[in-house]
């Protein structure tokens, strides 16, 4: 007998475990923001520690409102709360069965995030304008990280949307139960990038 | 009772199964696999490559250690005239050595060896699952790690050289350093990714993927070990990450995250807007630095406990103790950090507060080490290879172990910080520690990965000659540590109490290169072994899982998903006439 | 210099706290002795006693063991009394009781790459003004020669003079990177942090020289960041102070310059 060993399938990549109640993408992606929670908890714990460490704040003066521009980042606010809610519609539409609309919503997602990061990109040209950079003083130096960072993830957040809209899709036709599950991992993702956005925003445009 | 697996090799004759599953071409089957085999085999020899090369820096080292400002015999002159003029180590060079071969064993060498090698191969087939949960993440994972390393490695010719404030990188030196800082940032970018992706992958496996009957109570130890490792890394690393970008920041975008205004360099004022703090590295960094020393210590406390159950014909001693204390010695390892920190201008508060903690992590270590040593109580004790490293790890554990105590506490740092007796200590644990452990761990699962079996021979020397030369290396250490003797000099007979002891440091170096031709059985063995012909199905008579499929296991490891009907170690049971009773046989 | 007084154990205690700590650290090794002797001892009895032979077989049933219920209790009474009989205190005082500023000898110290910078107040006791902006090879302190206080400073690199018997406060900073502070003799050890000022004391109890060696990396002249240590005798210190001061400012003529600050001694 020469049979190699069946090419078993991995067990609960698309049906919950029993116990955990959990599919392994989504375990899995809650595990890594529980990662991230570390990664950007440690940038704001030092922007705590260096903001309560300085003698003012902002070092050059004035206030975090003055010098940020809080208007830009109120829309930037919005457009990601928003795209949060078409991602879950895109999700949902999946569970409904429904492709169609689940491009619909998942284009409106990934259209808006370029939005946040085009007002991003206007943002930092006007500081770069002004001649503030990372390096001129720790306030912008931690301005200039922690949305940086953030950046980063929006980008790459844009990367697997797209990719679920475009390459990704196939999988719907072979598994549609399984293409949800990482529509659904990915909208924990997103949402977590907004979350995230949410604490950057008042912390150092606001106070 | 037929095993439940079929006796298939790996696709080698390109038979299409059921599924119409294609032969793979060579680059997917053996490059880019996504077998948690294929996988661990290539982070296992990736490791042990980088583990050489490290141990290889280190001997360097020694040589100026032990003969300082003497040319080195026919290697000098090959290192070229920035680092060997004259054949004669220059400091630059010296502090690039020491900060490299931290950096590489640690974070190149054993942590791949211990979890990505290791876990990989063994996790999966001891828990009965078809292979990791996330097969593409973990090819991932390896191919952020290679890259990390050879970026690494190229420090080695960036200007100015490798990076050269130790594996420790604490600014402000750091952040002045020259170019190959960079290079080591950008590195542990990747590595610390690749380390992500991985304990995800374990996490995820561990807890979905157990074969029916396979109860969290009934998994092999060294299950539970990779499991906590794996939450370690997760929370652990991203910390370091962000400190990796604030230093990357700090030197490409002069700002100054770690710099304090006022400096002055070498008579010129640096130019940057200040206002940091060159601790808040230090607390970024050891926060996972510590957790990242259980990361080296747990796997291998997995491997031993296998081995030691394993060749003791009984079950181990403790078993739910020993799950407990893994899970509390990772639970209290978030909150000792800053004991490394003691020096640094800390209150009493702060210290108080890190002391206890410090203290209170010792008792799960006391804790699984008297479970191992109970373990060997009441048993047959076959002294095979891997239960001869086994064996030694107990008492050089307990060295390594012990002589934290007086470095815990901050009134004796004083005295000891930064001496010869932190890297006593710290070596202790990690090389006749952790290394043994990992030996242990080569020549038991060799007989799994590759069907055959090492030479027993050669694995005696091997363990014999290393096992003294590792003593001769380290337990001078803390003879120097005592006298005084700062670590990371390039010279120590500059100072009395160097000069004093300077005999150690000739006998050091000299273990040290005895230890390195004591290494030579091992590498001869590894490789020629591979010619022998093929071993028994469980050469051991072992009772967990992985030894129900195939050595090697096919893709998919077994036919069909075994079933686990009892504890991991029923070996020597009253009234059998097998002294093992393997997890996976169904017969009483 | 005594070399003989070095081998391979501590070096001379020539502090009034180091006993404490010389006896804490022989105190832990006792206690990990026992351990290790206790643990061996057993360790090795197993190993021969429970061997494979013919005949001999494990036994399947784990031994009742109220005896590692015992260690590990006694382990944490003991490491609780190192902690809070032995090490606390002694941090303790050390952190929370300096001597006064008055009753001690109160000493700056700037270390650099690769140099110990000592500066001694003088006669009237005050410390003179310094800033980067002073600073040159001559003026490793940037002392400001306008500051009537430092006139009467000393600044020294690389040798630390002090009188025996009395309690010296060092201020401890950096001008660049993290250097350590560490005296073995003395068993004082103290980073010296860039932009942090951090006090240490220690009281020494018998004259010599000794020394002192950076205990944290700082580049590649870490090896030789080395000061010489000279505790004098109250009346050598005096001889040591009067040598060392800097002249009287002479007053000003039309052509000489104001004297400056005080070059760097010895």
């Amino acid at each position: 007998m020469s049979a190699h060993a069946a090419d078993a399938a991995i067990p609960h990549t698309v049906e919950p475990h029993p116990v955990t109640g959990l599919p392994n993408g989504k375990f899995g992606i809650w595990l890594f923001l529980a990662s991230e929670v570390m990664l950007f908890g440690a940038l704001f714990s030092s922007y705590v520690l260096i903001r309560t460490q300085a003698p003012h704040w902002p070092p050059e003066g004035g206030l975090s409102s003055e010098i940020l521009n809080v208007p830009l980042a109120t829309v930037n606010t919005a457009v990601l709360i928003t795209s949060s809610i078409t991602m879950v519609l895109a999700w949902a539409s999946c569970k409904m069965g429904r492709i169609d609309r689940f491009r619909l919503w998942m284009g409106g997602t990934i259209a808006l995030a370029f939005v946040f990061l085009v007002i991003k990109y206007f943002e930092y040209t006007d500081k770069f304008h002004h001649g503030h950079f990372p390096s001129t003083n720790n306030f912008y130096a931690i301005y200039f990280t922690l949305t940086g960072l953030h950046g980063l993830h929006v980008v790459g957040g844009i990367i697997v949307n797209t990719f679920l809209l475009t390459i990704g899709t196939r999988l719907w036709k072979v598994d549609r139960d399984h293409f949800t599950n990482r529509v659904e991992n990915a909208g924990l993702y997103w949402h977590f990038v907004d979350l995230v956005w949410i604490f950057l925003f008042p912390s150092l445009y606001l106070l | 009772m037929s095993a439940t697996t079929t006796h298939g090799h790996a696709a080698h004759g390109g038979h299409d199964a059921a599924h119409g599953h294609h032969e793979l071409p060579f680059w997917r089957k053996y490059i880019f696999s996504v077998d948690h085999k294929v996988i661990g085999v290539q982070y296992g020899v990736t490791a042990l490559v980088f583990l050489f090369f490290g141990f290889t820096l280190m001997m360097l080292l020694r040589w100026q250690l032990a003969y300082p400002g003497q040319p080195l015999p026919v290697i000098g002159k090959l290192l070229g005239e920035n680092a060997m003029p004259g054949g004669v180590m220059a400091p630059e060079f010296y502090n690039q050595l020491g900060a490299m071969h931290g950096t590489i064993m640690v974070f190149m060498g054993i942590v791949p060896l211990a979890v990505g090698a290791f876990g990989n191969y063994v996790v999966p087939l001891q828990i009965g699952a078809p292979d990791m949960a996330f097969p593409r993440i973990n090819m991932v994972s390896y191919w952020a790690f290679l890259p990390g390393g050879l970026l690494m490695l190229a420090s080695f010719f960036a200007p100015g050289g490798a990076a050269n404030s130790g594996w420790t990188s604490y600014p402000p030196l750091a952040d002045i350093a020259t170019t190959g800082q960079t290079f080591w940032l950008l590195a542990m970018v990747l590595l610390i990714t690749s380390s992500l992706l991985g304990s995800i992958n374990f996490i995820v496996t561990i807890v979905q993927l157990r074969a029916k009957g396979l109860t969290f109570f009934r998994l092999p130890f060294f299950v539970h070990a990779q499991f906590v490792t794996s939450f370690l890394l997760l929370l652990a690393f991203p910390p370091l990450e962000a400190a990796a970008v604030m230093q990357l920041m700090d030197r490409l975008a002069a700002t100054s995250f770690f710099l304090p205004s006022g400096l002055v360099i070498s008579g010129e004022p640096l130019r940057v807007a200040g206002g940091g703090s060159p601790l808040l590295w230090q607390h970024l960094f050891w926060f996972l630095a510590h957790p990242e020393v259980y990361v080296l210590i747990l796997p291998a406390m997995g491997i031993i406990a296998e081995v030691i159950a394993n060749n003791t014909r009984k079950p181990l001693w403790g078993y739910r103790l020993l799950v407990y204390s893994a899970i509390f010695l990772g639970f209290m390892s978030f909150v000792v950090w800053a004991h490394h920190m003691f020096m640094t201008g800390m209150g009493t508060t702060m210290s108080t507060f890190f002391q206890t903690t410090t203290m209170i992590i010792s008792i799960p270590s006391v804790v699984i080490l008297t479970c191992f040593i109970m373990s060997l109580y009441g048993g047959a004790i076959r002294y095979t290879v891997p239960m001869l490293f086994a064996t030694a790890f107990l008492p050089m554990f307990a060295i390594g172990g012990l002589t934290g105590l007086p470095l815990g506490l901050t009134a004796s740092d004083i005295y000891l910080h930064d001496t010869f007796y932190v890297i006593g200590h710290f070596h202790y644990v990690v090389a006749p520690g952790t290394i043994f452990a990992l030996f242990a761990g080569i020549y038991y699962w060799y007989p799994k990965v590759t069907g055959k079996q090492m030479n027993q021979t050669l694995g005696k020397i091997h363990f014999w000659l290393s096992f003294l030369c590792i003593n001769g290396v380290f337990m001078p250490m803390f003879f120097q540590g005592m006298a005084g003797l700062s670590r990371r000099l390039y010279d120590p007979t500059i100072y009395v109490h160097g000069r004093a002891i300077q005999s150690l440091n000739v006998f050091i170096s000299w273990s040290a290169w005895g230890l390195a031709i004591a290494q030579l059985p091992f590498i001869w063995n590894f490789f020629a072994s591979l010619r022998h012909p093929k071993a028994a199905e469980n050469p051991w008579q072992s009772t967990t899982l992985e030894w129900a499929a195939p050595s090697p296991p096919p893709h998919g490891n077994f036919t069909t998903p075994p079933v686990v009907y009892r504890d991991p170690y029923e070996y020597s049971e009253p009234g059998r006439s097998s002294d093992f009773h393997p997890q996976f046989a169904r017969e009483a | 210099m005594d070399e003989t007084k070095y081998g391979f154990w501590f070096p001379p205690d020539v502090s009034t706290h180091g006993v404490q700590i010389d006896q804490l650290i022989d105190i832990v090794h006792w206690f990990m002795l026992i351990l290790f002797v206790g643990w061996g001892t057993f360790f090795v009895y197993c190993l021969i006693k429970y061997r494979a032979r013919p005949g001999h077989t494990a036994t399947y049933f784990p031994p009742k063991a109220q005896f590692t219920k015992v260690i590990e209790v006694s382990v944490i009474v003991v490491e609780v009394l190192l902690l809070f009989g032995f090490s606390t205190p002694v941090w303790f005082r050390y952190k929370n009781h300096p001597p006064a500023e008055k009753d001690a000898l109160v000493v700056k110290l700037v270390a650099e790459q690769f140099a110990w910078n000592f500066h001694y107040a003088g006669k009237d006791g005050k410390f003179g003004k310094t800033s980067e902006a002073n600073m040159s090879g001559d003026n490793p302190l940037g002392m400001d020669p306008e500051d009537p206080d430092g006139k009467d400073d000393i600044v020294t690199v690389n040798q630390f003079h002090f009188p025996v018997n009395k309690p010296v406060i060092v201020q401890i900073s950096s001008k660049d990177v993290i250097h350590s502070f560490n005296i073995p003799v003395l068993r004082v050890k103290q980073d010296a942090v860039p932009g942090a000022r951090i006090p240490v004391w220690f009281q020494a109890t018998q004259p010599g020289h000794f020394e002192l060696a950076c205990a944290q990396l700082c580049g590649l002249g870490h090896y030789r960041m080395r000061a010489d240590v000279l505790i004098d005798t109250p009346e050598d210190y005096a001889k040591w102070q009067a040598e060392n001061a800097p002249p009287p400012a002479e007053p000003p003529t039309s052509a000489a310059p104001d004297n400056q600050q005080p070059a760097p001694q010895k």
